[in-house]
Parts: structure tokens; sequence; C-alpha cells
């Protein structure tokens, strides 16, 4: 087996965020067409067998199983166990993890950001895999997944593909998400290239202070001070498309354009008092 | 202006960097009085000083020294705050945005001569006035209570000596006694803060006084996430709580302070401790500029929270009249960021932009066990309206409960460092 040594995380720029916007708006499409979560259970009652693959048409048309375990070895299999027997490693085991909450493996030593997901009601799914694959941090700010990410769509459906083998029913994929997640929102160019306005982020980030300390200090509400500003809009479109849970957050982000975001981002990474 | 000495001296405070502004050194930056330094002043006069950076004058006149927030009073009174972390000086806003803060109280204000008289005899000028004094209680809502009574029946809904008071008359309620709380009906400030309270008390009395039991006489059919709390108090203190309302005759409510009854609808409880939370209006100084209506609250323009009254002056937080935000600190923080980007726009040419307005309140209910519900808002021609809210779900699990705990600490800090730092 190969032994991947991880990159260092948050190097991404431009090409970066072009990935995870065009992935989140993708998803959004995809959101209606999947039910709430199954019930999640813990994963030391791993599935005994693999099932077979014969046995699963809809996880095979989700993408190419074999292509999929072979990302797996390459991308993951050094942080993470699946199957029989799989017990933590760097990351935890991924038994059933479809339909599971985030951070739910007892004992496992998560990182505070992903547990507060978790706790916000973060279950995962493949549209939520999806985003947390390709850039672990538009997900989870904090997680201490340090994982690149991966950029291509087609793999990232295959190895979702065979790890859905080691969840319950893997061949009960709800109908509509194979399709829906094959329909591509054109992302108009002029989003990724906005500028934001930081008088106006600066009045916006008046709303923000009343929970989000200016200086940074972070007790019971994370810090959103000097972070890179590609980060900064990909955490808070992941809010306003739902995929990260947290009601005041949604609520707060549903009513902001993309120059909103912009704007805001661009202020609190430059903030100054 | 009359500049009285204390006033001067907290412009000197002020030090270099506002000094060090050019617009400083002219005679004639233009001026703003701000009437209450609570949610809405604070925030106000911080947000007029910081952003205009010296260019206006900037002064608050505020009669306490220390600041008690309501917010978390609840939290204190449950044991889970301390008194000395509700109270905030006004020393940073001073020292470090260059606020002249007056530490009196504003008695008249003179619309047409746009003056505010002081009760110790200054009368200060101003270009654009803010008032925001909060609430006084409407006498005579609840017959037998008066605010002569307000130490055998404390109201408590101003934080401070009455928070303390109300605590300690809990803590030393006689074993298997009853605590009493007379609700106040609609509109009053913080609709879930009576509930909260009862859980506080609740929280209290099940570890130190089981056998004690709560009256809560509510003249209100419903109430601020009724079915959170009425969950939580099942859950956490069962048959510690009863709930009288209207169709048991609670909107027809008298005490005795003397006697230490409550007398509902010709049924007299004898009682041990009795919290009364009477009906609310404007407090008494936007009474006294005619800044009110028919209602006892003080009407303003959505899209800026200007008075109907008169467009010089701008009515935030509780005493305003404004559509569907709650009166809640939150509010009257996010209100007054609107207020001082139109002030700044009106006297310094600064951009404008369109207002957002926004609120969440939390509530305690048991150790570790919080909820939350909000709202953001826009204005309307006729009011400012709700356009997208959320509240916790009954049956949330325990950890997400603790976790909108903390993250009402979280807000609690960030909150008084926009209104104090
Ligand atoms: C028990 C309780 C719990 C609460 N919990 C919450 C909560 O969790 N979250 C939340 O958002 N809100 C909460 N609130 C509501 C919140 O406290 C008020 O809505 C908020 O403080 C209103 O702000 P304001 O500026 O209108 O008035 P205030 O904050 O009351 O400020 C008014 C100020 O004006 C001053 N003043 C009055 N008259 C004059 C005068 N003539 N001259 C000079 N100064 C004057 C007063 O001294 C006072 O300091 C709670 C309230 C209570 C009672
Ligand atoms: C360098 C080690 C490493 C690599 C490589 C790695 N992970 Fe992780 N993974 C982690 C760690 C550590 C966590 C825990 C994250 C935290 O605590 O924030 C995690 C968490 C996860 C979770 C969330 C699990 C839960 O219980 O909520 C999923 C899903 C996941 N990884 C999938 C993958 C996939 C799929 C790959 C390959 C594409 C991968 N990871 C690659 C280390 C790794
Ligand atoms: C009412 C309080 C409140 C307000 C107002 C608020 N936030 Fe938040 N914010 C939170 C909480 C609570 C969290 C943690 C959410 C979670 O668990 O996902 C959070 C999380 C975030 C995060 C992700 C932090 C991380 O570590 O992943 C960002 C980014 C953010 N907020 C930005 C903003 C911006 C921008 C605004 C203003 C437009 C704003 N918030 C206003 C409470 C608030």
């Amino acid at each position: 087996m190969l032994t991947i040594t991880p990159p260092p995380g948050q190097r991404r720029g431009q090409a970066g965020l072009r990935r995870s916007l065009t992935t989140l708006l993708a998803a959004m499409a995809a959101a209606a067409a999947l039910a709430g979560p199954v019930a999640a259970q813990s994963g030391d009652s791993a599935p005994e067998t693999v099932q077979s693959t014969t046995t699963i048409p809809r996880a095979v048309e989700l993408g190419d199983v074999e292509h999929g375990r072979e990302l797996w070895e390459f991308e993951c299999a050094a942080c993470h166990e699946m199957g029989p027997g799989a017990g933590d490693g760097i990351g935890p085991q991924l038994n059933r993890v479809f339909g599971r909450r985030a951070a739910a493996v007892a004992d496992f030593p998560y990182s505070d950001s992903i547990r507060r997901m978790g706790r916000d009601g973060l279950y995962w799914t493949f549209r939520t895999l999806d985003a947390y694959i390709e850039n672990p941090y538009a997900l989870v700010s904090g997680t201490r997944m340090s994982y690149a990410g991966l950029d291509d769509e087609g793999d990232r459906a295959d190895l979702l593909a065979f790890m859905r083998l080691y969840s319950d029913q893997p061949g009960d994929i709800p109908e509509a998400e194979p399709t829906a997640r094959r329909v591509e929102v054109e992302l108009p160019p002029e989003v990724l290239e906005i500028r934001g306005d930081r008088e106006w982020g600066e009045f916006l980030a008046s709303e923000c202070t009343t929970c989000h300390q200016r200086d940074g200090a972070a007790a019971g509400i994370p810090s959103i001070t000097y972070w890179p500003e590609d980060r900064f809009v990909v955490a808070m479109h992941a809010y306003r498309e739902g995929l990260r849970p947290h009601q005041v957050m949604q609520n707060i982000a549903r009513r902001l354009t993309d120059e909103d975001i912009a704007a805001l981002a661009t202020y609190f990474a430059t903030i100054d008092d | 202006m009359a500049i009285k000495r204390r006033t001067l001296l907290a412009g000197m405070a002020a030090g270099s960097a506002v000094l060090a502004a050019p617009a400083v050194m002219g005679a004639s930056r233009p001026k703003v009085v701000v009437i209450g330094g609570g949610s809405g002043g604070a925030t106000a006069a911080r947000y007029l000083a910081r952003d205009s950076q010296g260019a206006l004058d900037v002064v608050l006149v505020e009669p306490t020294r220390t600041y008690y927030t309501c917010y978390f009073s609840n939290l204190y009174l449950g044991g889970f705050w301390d008194l000395e972390n509700l109270g905030h000086s006004y020393g940073t806003l001073a020292a470090r945005h260059g606020i002249n803060v007056v530490h009196d109280w504003a008695i008249g204000i003179d619309r047409d001569a746009q003056t505010v008289t002081l009760a110790g005899g200054d009368v200060l000028d101003y270009d654009r006035l803010v008032i925001s004094p909060g609430i006084d209680f409407v006498e005579g809502s609840v017959p037998g209570w008066s605010v002569a009574a307000q130490n055998r029946m404390p109201h408590a809904y101003k934080a401070g000596s009455q928070t303390e008071l109300l605590k300690a008359q809990v803590e030393n309620m006689r074993e298997g006694g009853v605590f009493a709380m007379v609700a106040p009906p609609n509109p009053y400030r913080c609709p879930p803060g009576p509930y909260e309270r009862i859980s506080m008390v609740a929280h209290v009395l099940s570890e130190r006084n089981p056998t004690a039991k709560i009256l809560l006489v509510d003249p209100k059919e419903n109430f601020s996430k009724q079915a959170l709390f009425e969950e939580g108090w099942a859950r956490h203190y069962p048959g510690m709580v009863e709930r009288v309302g209207p169709d048991f005759g609670a909107d027809n409510v008298s005490v005795d302070p003397e006697a230490m009854t409550v007398d509902i609808d010709g049924m007299v409880e004898q009682v041990d401790v009795c919290n009364v939370i009477p009906a609310q209006q404007a407090g008494r100084i936007a009474h006294l500029a005619d800044l009110t209506n028919d209602s006892g609250w003080a009407p303003v323009v959505p899209a800026d929270m200007r008075s109907r009254m008169d467009d010089k002056i701008f009515v935030l937080g509780d005493a305003s009249a404004q559509g569907d935000m709650p009166k809640s600190g939150f509010s009257a923080n996010s209100q007054a960021k609107v207020a001082a980007n139109v002030i700044r726009h009106e006297l310094l040419d600064a951009r404008l932009f369109p207002a957002r307005y926004a609120n969440t309140c939390w509530s305690l209910i048991a150790t570790d066990d919080g909820v939350k519900v909000g709202a953001s808002y826009e204005p309307t021609d006729e009011k400012i309206a709700t356009v997208d809210s959320f509240i916790s779900q009954t049956g949330e699990d325990a950890d997400l409960r603790r976790q909108t705990f903390e993250e009402s600490i979280g807000w609690y800090n960030g909150i008084v460092a926009d209104m104090f730092t």
C-alpha cells in the first residue's frame, strides 16, 4: 500500500475557491434529493464483509467502485480504516459513515471544530462528504484532517461509491442523487472575481461583532478575524447553502449576497483594531 | 453647549487619538447627544465616535457609573453568573473613543431649541439627538403594586440592586414556600425573560428547597419559546411550576405587598416571595419630549430609527415602537448601528448604507440546557418586518443544548465588547 504524505493544508488559492464554490452550488441542487440522514449507528459494529458490488447497482451508478478502491488506498488509507475490524488510526474508522453524525466515533480525539459541527447536526451524506473531501476546511474550518483535498469531481464520486459499500444498505441510494449530482451549475465568473468593498464590509460586519469579537477573542463563538479571504468566503457559502448546519449562521448567511460575502471577507481579513 | 468641568475632564481623558484628528481642532464639530448608556445608547455613542474618528462631538448622558446588564441577570439569580460580571463601566468609551460621558439625568428636551437639560443644570445643544432610555412601568397596571413596594415585591426588571434583592429572597425563602411571579402583558422588554427567570428560580429551589412551589400568574394566552420552556420545566423541575393563564383569571390580578398575597380574579393566594413585573412603556424622558403615542412607546421610521415626531431625534431599543423586533439588548444594539450610520451620513457625509437588523435571544432552562430564538429583519414603509427566523427545537440532544449555552456566553462577551470597549 502506498503511504501518502499529506501536503500542508490551506494552500489553495483562487482555483481551490472556484472548485469549492462549484461543488457547493452543485450540492445545493442535490440537496433537495437527499432524504434525512439514515439512523446513525456507531461504527463498532462494523459490517462483517463488504457486500458484493453486483447487489448494489445504484452504488455503482454513483461512480466507478474499482477506481474508488484505488483512490481510497492512495488517498485515505494511510489515516483511515474501513471494513471488518476497522479501528481508529490517525483518523477515525469510517464504517457506516454515510448517515453517521460527524465526530460520532466514541473516544476518537476529534478537533473541537468537527465536534462542534457534529453537535450542530452535521451528518455525513453524499453531499457533505463530497464537500469535505474536496476541501476539508470549507466545511470544518478547524479540522485536524490535514488533507489537501481531492479536486476531481469524478474521482470523488468514484471514491464515495466505494466508501458507500461500507455503509448500511449501500444499494439504497436515493433515486435522484446520481443524476442530480451531474447537474452542472455554472458559477458566473464575476462571483469569483468580486473584490470586496471594504467599507460596505465594515458596515455589514457590525452585525457580526455582536457575537464575534473584533479582537478575535473566542469563547463559545469562534473567531473569524484574519482568515484568508477564500476560506472565509467558502465557509459563508457553506452556511448559506445549508451545508453547514448551524441555525444562527444559516439565518445570517441566507440574506447575504455574493458581494456581501466578499465585502465581509475583505473586512475581517484586514480588520485593524 | 455649556461645558461644565466634568465634561471637559472627560474630553481631556480622551487622549491623543482623538486630539490628533484635525477635525477636532475646529470648535464647530457637529454635536450628537445620546441619552441613556444602555444597550442602544452605549452602542450608538461608541459607533458614532469610533467611526467618525473625532469629527463628531459625542456626549453620552447616563446617570449610573456602572451599567448592569439585564441579560444574564437571570443567570445570576440561578447562580450561573457573578454580579461583578454583569457590571460594565464607561471608562473605555471616554478614554479610547473620546466620548464625553456625563453622569447625570436628562430631565427635559427642548425640540425647537435643540437642547437637552440635565438634572445638574447643564444644557446641551445637539444637531442630532439619540435617546435609548429603556422602559418605565405603567403605574397601576398591577393594582396594589407601585415602585414604593419594590422592596417587598421586587420587579428585578432593571438589573442591579433589585436583582440582588430578589436573589436573596429566593435563597432565603422558607422551606416549602411559594414563589409567585406576576408576568407582564405584551409588549414588554425581553419576551422570554420572565420564563427564563422561572427556570432559574426553579433551578435554585430544586437544589435548596425542593418542596417549594412556583406560581406563574400570566395574563397572556401564550408566551415566547413556550414549548421549549414547558418541556424543560417538566423535565428538570417536575411538579414545581404551576402556570395560571387568562382562562383562570390571570388577566385580573392585584397584589397586597403588606399581606404578601396575590389576588387572581378573586382567588387569594398567600405567597412567600412575589416578583411583580408590571406592564411597561417607553422611559419617561420619551414622554416628556412628546415622542410617544397612545401606545406609550415612541414610533420610529423603520428605515433608520428616526422618531416619527421629530427628524432630528432617533429613538432606539425598548422605548421605540418599530414593528416586529423584540425589545431586547441585541435588537437595541442592532438598531444603534443603523442610526449611527445615518447620523454620520447626515452630519459628515459618510457613505449611507441600507439598514440591516437582526436579533437572537438565548435562554437558559437548566444547567447546560440553553435554547435560542432569532430572526433577521428589514424595514418596510410601515414597520420593521421579520424576513427569516429560527428557533431551537424540542427534544434536542444534550450536547447541542450545552453548545447553545456556551454560545450564549460567547454572545454576552461579544455584545458587551461591542458596547463598551
Ligand atoms: C431579566 C431580563 C433578561 C434579559 N435578557 C436578555 C437577553 O438575554 N438578551 C437580550 O438581547 N436582551 C435581554 N434583555 C432585554 C434587554 O436588557 C433590554 O431590551 C435592553 O437593555 C434595552 O436596551 P435600551 O438601550 O433600550 O435600554 P437599557 O439598556 O435599559 O438602557 C437604558 C439606559 O438609559 C438610562 N436612562 C433612562 N432614562 C434616562 C434619562 N432620563 N437620562 C439619562 N439616562 C437615562 C438608564 O439609566 C439606562 O442605563 C433582558 C431583560 C431582562 C429584564
Ligand atoms: C493525514 C491523515 C488523513 C488523511 C490522509 C485523510 N484523513 Fe480523513 N480524517 C483525518 C483526521 C485526523 C480526522 C478527524 C478530523 C477532526 O478531528 O477534525 C478525519 C476525519 C474524516 C472524516 C470525518 C469522520 C467523522 O467521524 O466525522 C471523514 C468522513 C474522512 N476523514 C474521510 C477521509 C477520506 C475519504 C479521505 C481520503 C480522501 C481522508 N479522510 C483522508 C485524517 C486523515
Ligand atoms: C448571533 C450570534 C452570531 C452572529 C450575529 C454572527 N455569528 Fe457567525 N457564528 C456564530 C456561531 C455560534 C458560530 C459557530 C457555528 C457553527 O458551529 O457552525 C459562528 C460561526 C461562524 C463562522 C465559521 C467559524 C468557524 O470556525 O468555522 C464564520 C465564518 C462566521 N460565523 C461568520 C459570521 C459573519 C460574517 C457574521 C456577520 C454577517 C456572523 N458570523 C454573525 C454566531 C454568530
